[in-house]
């Protein structure tokens, strides 16, 4: 099937965008923010011009984006929308209501820094603040893997194991507005790998019909809770196994997370998004160098694979852990506090230091990358301390 | 009025959309009105229902029963306009696509009480109309937020006694007139917008609903429907309420269809504010001596928003 694929070059939201055609889901509402905007642009272009027929809802907000998203996915429509940092803290409320309501809605999430102050360039505040509003969360480095996630978004989200709505992230400007290669699928097979929205219940079931969004008294809920946790249980088998299916059509593998030299690293470095591109192109010109450096780079945030992360860093003597977000916990940001919780539920003991980098869409470089390896041999070798939260690449004071 | 062949008797032996054993207060108007509209539907169309979180909701659809022969849907409090405007669109795509034959109708009614109506979601109704979605909004108009204890809302009429605008030394209760919130939406140019409440045979409002309901394109009902508990009456009285509220032209029955403004029902003799207010605990601290004066001032918004109203329906 890879010999039949289409090279191109085009940006994060095109790539987004092209996948969106090929799938054509059935309603999209959305509301434009920066940097997601051009992908409703795109979708209204493809429906002007009878590329896709998909109903777009020209929504008033993002509350009613998701509120319209919900309607249409509990009716029976396949349902997509995009946003970015405010549009999606707008949608929190319903993020948890599409979540519960276990609603297979797929979200393509541009990152964008949460205000304020307000700035419109890259960090992942607005994902990370949805990371526990149950909907499954999917990390792209580049336009090929958000091209990629979305096409293997659906399955994994209708799935009857699953049931969940599914956020297909990617970096602001960074990979959504950035040109690059890409290679494309044809849209038959795209078309068969995604399948039609086949859901058991829905409103618009004629003589069949349901009533969605009860209220739930003391003696339910917990269990409405429960059974949401183990669908999220589930997605991570679902997740593999479309990934497994995905592969066979493109050639292209995938799985929670990406190993990038890592198999004999001393020293790792666990990032998530388009840094990880930086950080890999420094641990070849560091492994040049002897030094024995390798990534791990998180591919699916939610459910959380902290067993195979624990895994895949035990005999790493160090490992730095990248969050582009700050949780304002006196800590670190919460890749930190869900990599080194899971290294400690899974026995692995190791020096682990949480930076924040890049937020607002501050540079982080090869450079960046080698001094934190640096700290992290030092800390190894001389046995000297270092703090165990750092910020990357803040201005100093002359 | 004009009756038509409308026969309550007969209209009242077709099964119910709305079953009982739901949990609504006796004497609670809401119940009465959604009954009331949902008569309105052709007994061989289908119909998806949406709801606001409120009285209604908690009541209706507590897991696992429901009160409710249709589909159903309650998302939050807020967003019952696009919940249901995104139901009505995945009608349109599914029949578009084949997926819905051609000869299964749905029809879409949501209900928002005031609060979600007038105050948290009027953003989310003003989209939803505005966008021309084929749906009714109906409000159930009760006057302040029941459901959490009897706070003002926007649509909560002058000098009302509520939980957060009570009636002490330095209060006469809520300083505010309400919202006119059918001329707001009247205002959006939708197709159909009328007002109504539980009238003697229900004539007003069974017309108006089965108008709202086939009427293409985005409707809007806003119904006055009273609360013993808020408004302090006793249960019984519910309907004399209502008849109060008409005949006192505090709540008139018009609609606004395609733009023209319509009266339905004139009072043969105009009825004083006192003696709707009076029926109700809420505005007890009015009649009280020395309080003659908002009485007065509440009567003068009456009469000012009447002669708004024959304004608006006489011109050409």
């Amino acid at each position: 099937m890879s010999e039949q694929a289409i090279r191109e070059r085009m940006s994060g939201n095109e790539a987004v965008a092209e996948a969106i055609r090929q799938v054509n889901p059935d309603v999209m509402p959305a509301f434009p923010i920066t940097p997601s905007t051009e992908i409703p642009q795109m979708v209204s272009t493809f429906i002007a011009n009878g590329k896709v027929d998909t109903e777009f809802i020209p929504v008033e907000s993002e509350h009613s984006a998701m509120s319209a998203a919900i309607g249409s996915e509990a009716a029976g429509a396949r349902t997509m929308t995009a946003t970015s940092s405010a549009g999606l803290a707008l949608m929190w409320e319903e993020l948890l209501l599409a979540a519960s309501n276990r609603l297979p809605i797929a979200l393509t999430l541009v990152n964008r820094t949460l205000s304020g102050p307000i700035n419109i360039n890259c960090d992942h505040s607005d994902g990370m603040g949805a990371r526990d509003t149950g909907w499954i969360q999917i990390y792209a480095e580049n336009n090929q893997e958000a091209y990629d996630n979305y096409i293997q978004a659906f399955p994994i989200a209708e799935d009857k194991r699953v049931h969940l709505p599914i956020m297909i992230c990617q970096d602001g400007f960074i990979t959504s507005h950035a040109v690059e290669n890409i290679s494309l699928l044809p849209d038959a097979p795209v078309k068969e790998f995604v399948g039609t929205y086949e859901p058991e219940e829905f409103l618009l079931n004629p003589g069949k019909p349901i009533a969605v969004g009860p209220y739930s008294i003391s003696a339910y809920a917990m269990e409405a809770k429960k059974a949401q946790a183990e669908a999220m249980e589930n997605a991570r088998e679902v997740i593999l196994e479309v990934a497994e299916r995905f592969e066979k059509m493109s050639g292209r593998k995938y799985g929670f997370f990406e190993s990038y030299r890592l198999e004999d690293a001393d020293y790792a470095m666990v990032i998530m998004g388009s840094a990880a591109g930086t950080a890999k192109q420094a641990v070849d010109e560091l492994r040049e160098q002897g030094m024995k450096v390798g990534i791990l780079k998180i591919r699916v945030f939610r459910p959380f694979p902290e067993k195979e992360i624990a895994e895949a860093l035990k005999n790493c003597k160090a490992v730095a852990i990248m969050d582009r977000t700050e949780s304002y916990n006196g800590n670190c940001g919460p890749l930190g506090s869900e990599v080194t919780a899971g290294l400690y539920r899974n026995k692995v003991f190791l020096e682990a230091i949480c930076y924040t980098y890049g937020l607002a869409g501050r540079d982080f470089t090869t450079d960046s990358v080698k001094g934190i390896f640096d700290q992290l041999r030092t800390l190894v070798e001389e046995k000297k301390p270092i703090p165990h939260n750092q910020y990357i690449g803040l201005r100093t004071r002359k | 009025m004009s009756k038509g062949n409308y026969s309550l008797k007969q209209i009242l032996s077709q099964p119910e959309r709305l079953t009982p054993g739901h949990r609504m207060c006796a004497g609670c108007g809401a119940t009465i009105a959604v009954r009331a509209v949902l008569r309105g539907l052709h007994k061989e169309d289908h119909a998806v229902i949406g709801n606001a979180t409120g009285c209604l909701e908690v009541s209706s659809y507590m897991y696992p029963y429901t009160s409710w022969e249709d589909s159903y849907i309650h998302n939050a409090f807020e967003n019952a306009g696009a919940t249901l405007g995104g139901v009505e669109t995945a009608y349109k795509a599914l029949k578009k696509k084949g997926v819905l034959k051609e000869d299964e109708t749905f029809k879409f009614i949501t209900f928002g009480g005031d609060g979600g109506t007038y105050d948290i979601g009027l953003q989310s109704l003003s989209g939803a109309m505005e966008r021309g979605h084929d749906m009714v909004y109906v409000c159930y108009d009760n006057g302040a937020y029941m459901n959490t204890g009897i706070q003002r809302s926007s649509a909560t009429p002058m000098f009302a006694d509520t939980t957060t605008t009570p009636v002490g030394i330095n209060s006469d209760g809520k300083i505010q007139y309400r919202k006119d919130l059918a001329a707001i939406i009247a205002e959006h140019y939708v197709p159909y917008v009328a007002q109504s409440t539980l009238t003697r045979d229900f004539t007003d409002l069974h017309r108006k609903s089965e108008k709202a309901i086939y009427t293409k394109g985005a409707a809007f009902l806003n119904l006055c429907t009273p609360c013993p508990r808020g408004w302090r009456y006793p249960m019984e009285d519910v309907m004399e309420i209502c008849r109060l509220a008409v005949e006192t032209c505090y709540w008139p029955l018009f609609e606004v269809d395609h733009g023209k403004w319509i009266l339905n029902y004139t009072p043969k003799n105009k009825l004083p504010i006192e003696d709707f207010l009076r029926a109700q605990g809420r505005f007890a601290h009015m009649f009280k001596p020395g309080n003659e004066h908002l009485i007065e001032l509440f009567q003068q918004e009456v009469d000012k928003r009447w002669e708004d109203l024959l304004y608006r329906c006489n011109r050409e």
